[in-house]
């Protein structure tokens, strides 16, 4: 059998050129005006070059009535900070908010929260500081970026005016690297090959599945959120290395 | 209620120690866990790592090893390992890594030793580790009483010294001199009537020479000092098997009055072991009922030691026996009954009018007898024997016998299966032929109700015609597949109460509701089980201990399979007969059923194994044995 190396350039590679992030956080804490966000942007992130051993990482999971941020909205967060080593449920939060915007019948079922406990439920604005703070310090871990970058920037920017942004490593990102095209290895063409060339599917729970972690009930933020976790854990294991700087996976 | 970390609750109280507890408590824990991710053949613990939590494995599995490579113990999901570290040096003693792709939930220690002070549930599973405490259960029981566990061989100090039944007395006396001791085994002579005796590879032996012997028979006699040893030896001597326990030899002195014991590896003699060998070993009790039944001189004087039954079953479950030494004590103080009421019968009904044997079926065949235990028995009669001569006398018998022993303690057989039933007191040729046509035209139904005539054993009278009947029985049945298949058909009927904790199968009728049949779920059907083994493979054993050792050394289940069939039976026999105990103790009748909210948890956990490991059992034979 024959493979020819080629190095081409590719879309995925494009997201490994991330910004300064450590430089950008220094820039915002100058600039911001509200005090959750300075403190936010005060306590900095892991430098490009940390290991991923000794990145404080935090699991974030956003459950929304749809997936537009302008017509859709938050109803409820999960965070669970870990590090590679061990993820620590104790220090794991949990919020149920009320959406600005209408709660879509058919969302309510996939939450499996009731209108009830929506409505009851406070403004995202009143947890927003406690949320930050949690994230603060932390590489913020997502199984797709597209749905908590992009809900909490607006959320934040709607409510205080001012932009939020911070480095998240995306385990749905790192799965379509393997599987798709990026950096492919030996193992990943095999894996491609015995895959029997059809596309992978890149969800958390089929993610998980190909590590052979549990089943867990999907649709609950906390839940998801160590999902994720476990599902970067899982990912060093098996194609990175503890001493991988953070920078290889961020963006 | 809502919790956060509902994924790890909701798997966390599936599992023991955490499904012993209650919902709140589980919460807490979940609370606490931290979750770790480790690739298949990666490093979980090492040796001598700082152990700092309770581990449980939430998906994949773990492989435990000693230090020196062998593997300890294998663990899936819903396990847990690391309690002993905990509870101890808090190093790790074997390291672990893990066999697949694994996800450990870390319970932290405080945690850990929190549950472990308030929660007697939790301690209780805890202080045994893991898939080994059935088997630890036992080894500790084992321990605990090396009275009871010795085994005769350890006894035995020297080779066999054996004289051939054609030397001289004269020749024999002096190697009792030379050799310093009091009895030497005499084996069956020459073809060419010369002693030899030292390069015999099968040497049978034919009775033992001991001092006493040549004072009464040869000093007190007057008798030539040529004589050869065979007309003034004891014949038909008791021996014992060297992998027996000691006080199974002890009962054999005790029950025939004897001192000296010959010891057998099978048919060879090995050495053997007198009194004074076991003074020291002395294990009281159940010893003294044997030779109580053989001073009473009547059915009523029987009946008077049937407490005394009751509290050496009580004592040796005190003592932390197991169930097969109970299970052997019982069943030689139930022989001894049926030949004390057969010496009482012809005490009063005269001699026999022809050689016969009282059988032994099911439990007491099996050494495996209980308290609360059916009688179970049936008379083989010479072939001389002739209706209407001797019909009145043998049924005459039969009642003293089988009354004798309802009186006693015995309840009557509730399938019939007694000498009382014409049907079962026959002459040997036609049991012959009942067995043949049980075997060669097997029929399931009929089987059904026959398989404890498969543990048969002589009990009283002449035991030889049932030693034959039964080798007899075993070399057809080994070789009929069509019987084996019926046989291993009915040995599924019964199945184990799976589904333990919450959806407990219980027994459904009669007034034992709500309780779980540890016999009629358990023990008979691991019983029957393991007797297709055995009759496939050959094995004359009726032991279900002795015939698990007879198939795995012929090789027809694995030692792993044997093995836990082993600890299964051992353990849901031992359960069975501390809840006796303590229905004796309480002055209630004892019985096979238990209530499940009486057992501890670690009990009902282990229970849960065995009757696994039934399930598995009953499953292989479906295919083992397909007629």
């Amino acid at each position: 059998m024959k493979f020819t190396r080629r190095s081409r350039p590719s879309r995925s590679r494009r997201s490994h050129i991330a910004p300064d992030w450590p430089a950008r956080f220094r820039v915002r804490a100058e600039a911001c005006r509200h005090t959750a966000l300075q403190h936010f942007y005060s306590k900095g992130t892991a430098a490009p070059e940390t290991p991923l051993a000794e990145t404080p990482f935090a699991a974030l999971d956003l459950e929304t009535t749809g997936l537009d941020p302008d017509q859709h909205g938050i109803v409820s967060l999960g965070v669970v900070p870990f590090r590679l080593e061990r993820i620590h449920c104790r220090q794991g939060r949990y919020w149920v908010v009320r959406p600005r915007r209408d709660l879509a019948t058919g969302s309510v079922m996939i939450h499996r929260l009731t209108h009830a406990r929506v409505s009851d439920a406070p403004d995202l604005e009143e947890v927003l500081a406690e949320l930050l703070a949690s994230l603060a310090g932390r590489v913020v871990v997502v199984h797709y970026r597209g749905i908590e970058r992009r809900f909490l920037r607006r959320a934040v920017t709607e409510r205080w005016g001012e932009p939020l942004e911070f480095p998240v490593v995306d385990t749905m990102e790192i799965e379509a690297r393997l599987h798709r095209g990026v950096g492919r290895s030996r193992a990943v063409r095999w894996f491609r090959k015995f895959m029997g060339g059809q596309s992978v599917s890149l969800r958390l729970a089929a993610s998980r599945a190909r590590y052979h972690l549990p089943d867990y009930a999907p649709h609950h933020a906390f839940t998801d959120a160590l999902a994720s976790a476990e599902l970067l854990q899982a990912q060093v294991a098996h194609h990175f290395s503890p001493d991988t700087p953070i920078s290889k996976l961020w963006c | 209620m809502e919790i956060e970390q509902v994924e790890i609750f909701e798997h966390l109280r599936q599992h023991p120690p955490f499904s012993l507890l209650s919902d709140e408590c589980v919460q807490e824990v979940a609370g606490d866990v931290e979750v770790a991710y480790f690739r298949a053949g990666s490093p979980i613990l090492s040796f001598g790592d700082e152990v700092k939590d309770l581990y449980f494995i939430r998906s994949g599995s773990v492989e435990i090893y000693r230090r020196d490579g062998e593997l300890y113990n294998r663990l899936g999901e819903g396990e847990i390992f690391g309690q002993l570290a905990l509870m101890t040096g808090k190093q790790a003693r074997f390291p672990v890594h893990a066999l697949e792709d694994t996800l450990i939930y870390f319970i932290p220690e405080s945690r850990f030793f929190r549950l472990f002070d308030e929660q007697e549930a939790f301690a209780d599973f805890v202080e045994v580790e893991d898939r080994t405490r059935m088997r630890q259960a036992w080894s500790n029981r084992q321990q605990a009483n090396p009275l009871m566990t010795t085994r005769v061989e350890r006894l035995v100090h020297r080779g066999p010294v054996l004289v051939s039944a054609d030397v001289p007395v004269q020749e024999a006396a002096a190697r009792l001199v030379d050799e310093g001791i009091s009895a030497v085994m005499v084996i069956a002579g020459h073809p060419s009537g010369k002693g030899e005796t030292n390069d015999l590879r099968h040497p049978e032996l034919v009775g033992i020479l001991t001092h006493s012997d040549l004072a009464r028979r040869v000093v007190a006699e007057g008798l030539d000092l040529q004589t050869p040893v065979g007309e003034v030896m004891s014949r038909d001597v008791a021996s014992v098997q060297k992998d027996s326990f000691l006080f199974e030899a002890l009962m054999a002195m005790l029950q025939n009055n004897i001192h000296h014991l010959p010891v057998l590896d099978r048919m060879r003699p090995v050495g053997m072991i007198d009194l004074a060998d076991v003074v020291g070993h002395e294990t009281q009790n159940s010893l003294f009922v044997v030779r109580n039944i053989f001073l009473k001189e009547s059915v009523e004087g029987l009946k008077s030691l049937w407490p005394d039954v009751e509290g050496c079953f009580v004592r040796m479950i005190n003592e932390d026996a197991n169930s097969h030494m109970i299970g052997s004590a019982i069943s030689v103080i139930g022989r001894s009954f049926k030949q004390r009421l057969i010496e009482l019968a012809m005490e009063q009904l005269g001699e026999a009018p022809v050689p016969f044997c009282l059988l032994a079926l099911g439990s007491m065949a099996r050494d495996e007898q209980f308290l609360n235990s059916d009688q179970d028995n049936a008379l083989i009669l010479s072939d001389d024997f002739d209706p209407d001569q001797h019909g009145a006398y043998f049924e005459a018998l039969a009642h003293f016998v089988c009354d004798g022993l309802a009186e006693i303690g015995y309840r009557y057989c509730s399938g019939d299966i007694m000498a009382t039933n014409s049907k079962w007191r026959q002459p040997l040729q036609v049991w012959r032929k009942t067995f043949a046509e049980w075997i060669v035209k097997p029929r399931s139904e009929a089987l059904l109700n026959s398989s404890i005539f498969f543990d048969l054993d002589g009990a009283a009278g002449d035991v030889r015609m049932a030693d034959e009947l039964r080798s007899e029985m075993v070399e057809q049945a080994a070789q009929s597949r069509e019987f084996l298949g019926c046989m291993a058909a009915n040995a599924q009927s019964r199945t184990p109460p799976l589904g333990f904790f919450k959806d407990f199968v219980l027994e459904k009728s009669g007034k034992h509701e709500r309780t779980l049949n540890l016999k009629g779920r358990g023990t008979a059907p691991l019983v029957d089980v393991i007797r297709v083994h055995a009759l496939a493979a050959g094995s004359q054993a009726c032991n279900s201990f002795s015939r698990l050792e007879d198939v795995r050394a012929a090789g027809f289940l694995t030692s792993g399979m044997a093995d836990d069939l082993r600890d299964a039976l051992e353990f849901i026999a031992i359960v069975r007969a501390r809840r006796q105990s303590i229905a004796v103790e309480e002055g209630r009748r004892p019985n096979n059923h238990v209530d499940p909210d009486l057992l501890s948890s670690l009990d009902r956990r282990s229970l849960k194994d065995a009757f696994k490991v039934l399930s598995t059992a009953q499953n292989f034979l479906k295919f083992r044995y397909r007629p």
